[in-house]
């Protein structure tokens, strides 16, 4: 987490414009910013403002300066700047996923938020937090830890943002039983390209008084308005938490340590994969014992895959150890998750998401190791069985990627009404595919964006449709 | 021939032969919802049987430049589906059918006349069931719970309308059919839609979760002395980290309605009671239940009593979801308001309705939410009384305005409808308002659905921006990026 008021850690030679209320048209500040209208507009909002460098580019695209608010009226101002002089604002906050999404269009302004790091608000009796946008993720578990309570979302790299969290809206394993970031958010404020600030739900966790906007700006990649603060709904941490990790395809002798597999010759001698699961899963999901989270590691389509669950609560080891009789001779009840879990798959510069429903997913399965066989790409799997969300890393040449991509989206788009989205690629591979498939109400969505930010000044071109 | 009467001529030419009323006796009993102080009689009502039907009819509506409110089963507490006098009502009553249910895919879709109950009905014998549970769900419409985010006792632990809903059809104001689907990608317009109360269109066919039903359920009913006895046990209850399926709280006055109306049968002499019911894996169950037993007797409960059976259970149940009903037996009339309050507030705010009760001279039966700090004042009075209706009213707007004071929300469930469009700037600025309605006329420019609801003024929404620059046509239709 960026301390409050340090400098940008990747350059603090390069701030050339100092908060505060008087220090914004100091002759040294001015000068450094190039000589134009735009960069006085903006060192005149008395926002922290410096060129950009090599580690601001956005999916390769070099903005002209940062901006470092650090408050709602501060990102206000900027995009004010920016309105005035037609600048283009892209917002960020721990820079893990800037590179997903296609690259903008123009980008002159990056709005770092890693100043808005503070914590607003915690009433602990009242399960619920309020945030910056740019809290990290590991520091907001661990104020929260401190009251025995969590915000349900897996915490995935560090250095994670609620902002980008939310504007990413990507989910977790625990999304299952627990749901995803729209499902945990009950009020946001919000800063519109023209400056305007806006709040909708509350502070509440049942409240239906006007639009949630919050659910429209959780996913939407920054193209609607720059998120300032979320409040969210918490839960007290479970008494225990107990995983439950078997393999599938692989002979029960060789699995003493079923899932310590990094740097291990994987076994190839494998059953069907997909049909072991298509027994394992719905006997787990439907059982009584509610796991929080059913997930799969596949690390190579032609070799096993491990299956971990989750069960979360006062009798999480009773429940475990029920489970473990659903999973096979090498199911093993541990404290701690396997290291997999919860993280994306390596590599990840090619990285697709494929959500389907979940009794589809288990048919749709035996597709994925077809398309990896067809393409010659390697897919590398992992995700949510039970919530039917898979996030696939890819090795491959542009055109291996491009076939399995096509070959997939057939299948899920086609057969089971399911999604693959390609959530970041490089730029070769990226040139031959469609980023987000089939997207059903892109009329309506073009609307809401050009009511939203008529004049495309935010991460314009990121989104689908070209958004 | 009035524009109405034009477009009556052309609805009967898509509708079939019975299903545009015109008949002035069959309208008056569409004035209201379950709101009755609000009243107007529809210009026409539509009985549509399809998705088709209900786009033909709002094509219509927008070539005529006539308004049109959708409306289910009418038992809104808000006026949401008040008709207009000017306008077209569309009754979604004949779409009923369950379209499909995929038990393996835990998923049902249904039409937007398909009551709450009746899914859970349609899948409990596999064992499942469809977990919002307004109190009015064995008539409630799924459309109208869409469109108020319906809750019920048990979104303390399961979530509201909005939690269970993955898809959506809808018919968008302009007459486009239209799928929303949380598993898209793009904007969650899904999410947006559900709780819009009408305003960005009509949904025609809706797409449920479903979710297994729990192994165990225990309901405990602790009664108190009073409410601050009572409170003190829900925080406890919180804080040691239980998430109860319900937590529902009664006070001296909704007990002693409940009793009168149907011999609940609540320990005698209880100030307070509160009902908790705990579901899921019945190890889980187990050990909650004896923690919450504890904290009830460690708060001062003075008997508890338990529930295995669902006989037991719907007893304990009885006099909480008769309460509304009950509190015509003590009163001639009643307000029924809905607020929230973050839960620690509780005793503040039920401190600050003892003191208006006091000033106006006026009894307030509360019922509650209690885990969501969601408030049902029962703010009753007698019209033969001069002026008390009157000062029922505003002991009523200032329990809301005491919800808003401590950070609260003006409503919880029964949405915002034409009741409380006035109370929307008391938790809004203009800037929250103006963003929200950039929303609608993304929906809906020309404002014709339902309009004068949700917001206090309506927007004039000028041209759509619609010019974008620079963006070559086949990143428009999505086939290519720009780089
Ligand atoms: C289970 C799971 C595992 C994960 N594992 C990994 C992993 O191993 N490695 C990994 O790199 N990621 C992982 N992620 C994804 C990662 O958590 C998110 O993408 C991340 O939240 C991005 O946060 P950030 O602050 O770094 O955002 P940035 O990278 O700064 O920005 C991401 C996007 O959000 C927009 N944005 C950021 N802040 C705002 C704001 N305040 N308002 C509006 N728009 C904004 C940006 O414009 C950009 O489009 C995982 C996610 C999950 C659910
Ligand atoms: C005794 C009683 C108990 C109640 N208990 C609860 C409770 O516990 N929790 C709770 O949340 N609510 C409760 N309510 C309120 C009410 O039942 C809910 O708001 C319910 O969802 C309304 O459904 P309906 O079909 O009656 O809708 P209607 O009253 O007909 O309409 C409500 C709103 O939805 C819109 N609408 C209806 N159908 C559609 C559609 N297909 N597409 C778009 N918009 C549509 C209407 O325009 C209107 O704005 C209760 C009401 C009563 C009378």
């Amino acid at each position: 987490m960026h301390g409050e008021g340090t400098p940008d850690p990747l350059d603090p030679s390069a701030v050339t414009s100092h908060p505060g209320p008087d220090a914004g048209d100091t002759p040294g500040a001015r000068s450094a910013l190039e000589p134009s209208g735009a960069g006085d507009a903006l060192a005149a909002t008395g926002v922290t403002v410096r060129e950009a460098g090599d580690g601001d580019e956005v999916a390769g695209v070099r903005p002209r300066w940062v901006a470092l608010p650090e408050s709602a009226e501060e990102i206000a101002a900027v995009l004010r700047a920016c309105a005035a002089h037609d600048l283009a604002a892209v917002a960020t906050g721990g820079r893990t996923k800037l590179h997903w999404a296609a690259p903008p269009e123009r980008c002159d302004v990056l709005v770092d938020l890693g100043r808005m790091n503070r914590v607003l608000e915690h009433t602990p009796g009242d399960l619920v937090v309020r945030v910056q946008a740019g809290v990290t993720a590991e520091a907001l578990a661990s104020a929260l830890a401190a009251e025995n309570q969590e915000l349900a979302l897996d915490v995935p790299v560090p250095g994670t943002t609620v902002g980008g969290l939310l504007a990413t809206g990507i989910a977790g394993p625990r999304g299952f039983r627990h749901g995803t970031a729209r499902d945990l958010l009950i009020g946001i404020t919000v800063v519109l390209a023209d400056g305007t600030i806006a709040r909708s739900g509350g502070k509440v966790v049942k409240n239906v008084a006007g639009y949630d906007l919050g659910k429209l700006f959780t996913g939407s990649y920054g193209t609607l308005g720059i998120i300032a603060d979320a409040t969210f709904r918490l839960r007290p941490l479970p008494a225990a938490r107990a995983w439950v990790t078997a393999s599938v395809g692989r002979p029960v002798t060789e699995t003493a340590t079923p899932y310590a597999y990094e740097g291990q010759t994987l076994d190839t001698t494998s059953t069907d994969v997909a049909a072991a699961l298509r027994a394992m899963v719905p006997a787990i999901t439907e059982s009584p014992l509610e796991p929080s989270a059913v997930e799969v590691d596949w690390p190579d389509v032609d070799g096993p895959c491990w299956v971990a669950v989750l069960v979360e609560g006062s009798a999480a080891a009773e429940r475990a150890k029920a489970l473990s009789a659903l999973m096979g001779g090498t199911a093993e009840v541990s404290e701690q998750p396997p290291p997999w879990w919860g993280r994306l798959p390596e590599p990840d510069d090619t990285l697709l998401e494929l959500r389907v429903g979940a009794s589809s997913l288990l048919h749709l399965l035996p597709a994925l190791r077809d398309a990896a066989h067809a393409s010659g790409a390697h897919p590398v799997i992992r995700g949510s069985l039970a919530a039917g969300i898979l996030h696939i890393g890819l090795r491959g040449t542009p055109g291996e990627v491009a076939g399995f991509v096509g070959l997939v989206r057939d299948d899920a788009e086609g057969t089971y009404d399911g999604r693959v989205v390609v959530l970041c690629a490089p730029v070769e591979a990226a040139r031959r595919l469609d980023r987000w498939g089939r997207v059903g109400a892109l009329p309506l969505m073009r609307r809401v964006k050009e009511r939203f930010d008529p004049g495309r000044r935010l991460s314009p071109g990121r989104f689908v449709g070209g958004i | 021939m009035s524009v109405l009467e034009r477009l009556t001529a052309r609805l009967t030419a898509v509708l079939p032969p019975d299903a545009v009323v015109t008949d002035p006796v069959r309208l008056r009993t569409y004035e209201c919802d379950g709101l009755t102080v609000h009243r107007a009689t529809p210009g026409v009502v539509v009985l549509p049987e399809t998705t088709e039907q209900v786009a033909a009819v709002v094509r219509l509506c927008r070539e005529h430049g006539v308004p049109f409110v959708a409306r289910g089963s009418g038992t809104g507490l808000s006026g949401g589906a008040l008709p207009r006098a000017d306008g077209v009502l569309v009754v979604t009553s004949r779409m009923r059918r369950i379209v499909e249910i995929d038990i393996p895919g835990r998923r049902a879709v249904v039409e937007p006349g398909v009551t709450n109950l009746a899914i859970t009905e349609a899948v409990r014998d596999q064992g499942y069931y469809y977990a919002p549970d307004p109190s009015s769900q064995q008539i409630c419409s799924i459309g109208g719970n869409v469109a108020e985010n319906s809750g019920g006792a048990h979104c303390l632990k399961y979530g509201f309308t909005v939690n269970h809903v993955l898809a959506a059809e809808i018919v968008t104001p302009d007459g486009d059919v239209v799928e929303l689907s949380a598993g898209d990608p793009g904007y969650d317009l899904l999410g947006a839609f559900v709780g819009s109360e009408g305003t960005l269109g009509i949904a025609t066919k809706i797409t449920v979760r479903l979710s297994r039903a729990p192994e165990a359920v225990t309901t405990l009913l602790a009664a108190f002395t009073g409410i601050e006895a009572g409170g003190r046990a829900v925080s406890a209850i919180i804080a040691a980290g239980v998430v109860p399926a319900a937590i529902e709280m009664m006070d001296a006055l909704a007990i002693e309605a409940a009793e009168a109306a149907v011999r609940c049968g609540y320990p005698a002499g209880a100030g307070a009671v509160l009902v908790v019911e705990l579901d899921g894996p019945r190890a889980e169950v187990e050990h909650q239940f004896a923690a919450v037993e504890r904290i009830c007797r460690d708060s001062g409960a003075f008997e508890i009593r338990t529930a295995a059976s669902a006989e037991e259970r719907a007893a304990i149940w009885k006099g909480r979801k008769s309460a509304f009903a009950a509190v015509g037996r003590i009163s001639p009339a009643y307000i029924v308001q809905d607020g929230v309050v973050p839960r620690t507030a509780l005793p503040r705010v039920l401190a600050g309705i003892d003191r208006l009760q006091e000033e106006y001279g006026i009894r307030v039966a509360n019922v509650f939410h209690a885990g969501d700090g969601n408030l049902h004042p029962l703010v009753l009075f007698d019209d033969a009384v001069p002026g008390e209706r009157e000062r029922a009213e505003i002991v009523s707007g200032r329990i809301l305005d005491l919800c808003v004071e401590h950070g609260g929300s003006i409503t919880g469930e029964h949405g915002v409808g034409v009741d409380k469009a006035r109370y929307m700037p008391r938790m809004f600025t203009e800037d929250d308002l103006g963003t929200m309605q950039l929303l609608r006329c993304a929906f809906d420019p020309e404002g014709l659905a339902n309009p004068g609801k949700v917001f206090p003024t309506p927007r004039l929404c000028g041209e759509a921006p619609g010019v974008r620059t620079g963006v070559h046509p086949l990143v428009e239709a999505g086939l290519a990026e720009q780089f």
